[in-house]
């Protein structure tokens, strides 16, 4: 070990930023975002716990159903009938984009091009 | 105890199949089949046919004003915009009759057709170059003739455009939201993004619910929709009734539009 005190310092230092976010973070707790739910509606189209996990899923499904399929019409479950529809039929119950999506989306950074194309509801442009 | 040779074989030989049995019984326990979770079906009233086909009668729509009517629909309905350059986006459109059919057009034509205008559109063709250049399958023909396009495909390289023989697909250099009057857009169709190429699509939003095509429907009669396989439809007694001609033949894509001249 040569040059032995060199190297350990600059491993130490190296450790110290790379887990410099750990440091940062460290007692602080992670709040869950408040989502304003549907007033009007109470069922969704698959339990609450499955949407949440999986809701991208399904509208990449129902985006190959409808468009490439022309299937149409999904039927849950539970055997309810809805339109598949992203801007008909998800956004007429969540009618907030900013009060629903976009709370979750911003909490974990993601940010999905649906609304470069799709029309949210009134609020936004 | 010792663990003898034969012991262990005896052991692994069971492991071995209860590991085979396990996916089975797993499978049978939750029910199996698709009836517990959801599923897509075509809406119960959607019109069906196994060819869509378009006739139009050009001896009554052949104004600019006419056409320009029934494109404001249609492209009302679909939320393309209208930018004032050669960046414009057409679902449908206009031309004179050496523009429709240049390879049908005759040095001293009859005062009628030099003055008359064609409605121009997407001809979904039997053969589409477009869905044949088209390396992300964005852009695809359905089993009843529309060609389609799948916009959440489309990566914007713009073969189909070089491909189609009509020019019937355009191109979104820019948002077209910026060319939209975002508060009188039709909220219930989406609009495109910026990248990607859009074109007519016999109105497939339309059919599903069971409603002709906008500019079908709106023509009052001058431009007939319905199924070309099936013989009693109103395409096949327009097309057996009266003398029409395709677009550029010569392309060989068997075009889904019918031009009563």
């Amino acid at each position: 070990m040569h040059y032995g005190g060199k190297i350990i310092t600059g491993l130490v230092i190296f450790l110290g930023l790379v887990s410099m976010p750990f440091w940062f973070n460290i007692g602080g707790s992670f709040q869950e975002p408040k989502l304003e739910l549907p007033k009007d509606a109470k069922i969704c189209v698959a339990p609450t716990e499955n949407m949440r996990r999986n809701h991208m899923k399904l509208l990449n499904e129902w985006r190959d159903m409808a468009l490439r399929e022309g299937k149409r019409t999904y039927i849950s479950a539970k055997g309810d009938k809805y339109t598949i529809s992203l801007q008909n039929t998800c956004m007429k119950c969540h009618a907030s984009k900013e009060q629903f999506c976009d709370k979750c989306h911003n909490a974990a950074s993601v940010t999905p091009y649906c609304w470069d194309c799709h029309v949210p509801p009134k609020e936004a442009k | 105890m010792k663990q003898s040779r034969r012991n262990f074989l005896k052991f692994a030989g069971l492991s071995a199949a209860g590991l085979c049995l396990a996916p089975a019984t797993a499978a049978m326990a939750s029910g199996g089949g698709t009836s517990k979770e959801g599923h897509a079906v075509v809406n119960s009233n959607s019109l069906h046919a196994k060819r869509w086909a378009m006739v139009i009668d050009t001896r009554k729509l052949n104004t600019e004003e006419a056409i320009e009517a029934l494109a404001e629909t249609c492209h009302h309905i679909h939320n393309v915009p209208t930018i004032e350059s050669d960046q414009n986006i057409k679902w449908m459109w206009t031309g004179s009759y050496g523009e429709v059919f240049p390879e049908q057009e005759n040095n001293f034509p009859s005062e009628d057709q030099e003055k008359h205008k064609f409605p121009l559109l997407c001809n979904h063709c039997e053969f589409p170059s477009c869905v044949r250049v088209c390396p992300t399958k964005a852009t695809f023909k359905r089993a009843d003739g529309i060609v389609a396009m799948d916009y959440h495909r489309c990566i914007g390289c713009r073969y189909c455009m070089a491909a189609c023989p009509y020019g019937s697909r355009s191109f979104n250099f820019m948002d077209p939201r910026t060319h939209l009057d975002m508060d009188k857009i039709n909220t219930k169709f989406p609009t495109r993004m910026r990248g990607v190429v859009e074109k007519c699509n016999f109105c497939v939003e339309r059919l599903a619910v069971g409603e002709l095509p906008a500019c079908a429907e709106k023509s009052g009669g001058s431009i007939v929709f319905g199924d070309l396989q099936d013989p009693d439809s109103n395409v096949r007694k327009a097309l057996r009734e009266n003398f029409t001609i395709r677009r550029k033949p010569t392309a060989g894509t068997e075009p889904g539009v019918y031009y009563i001249i």
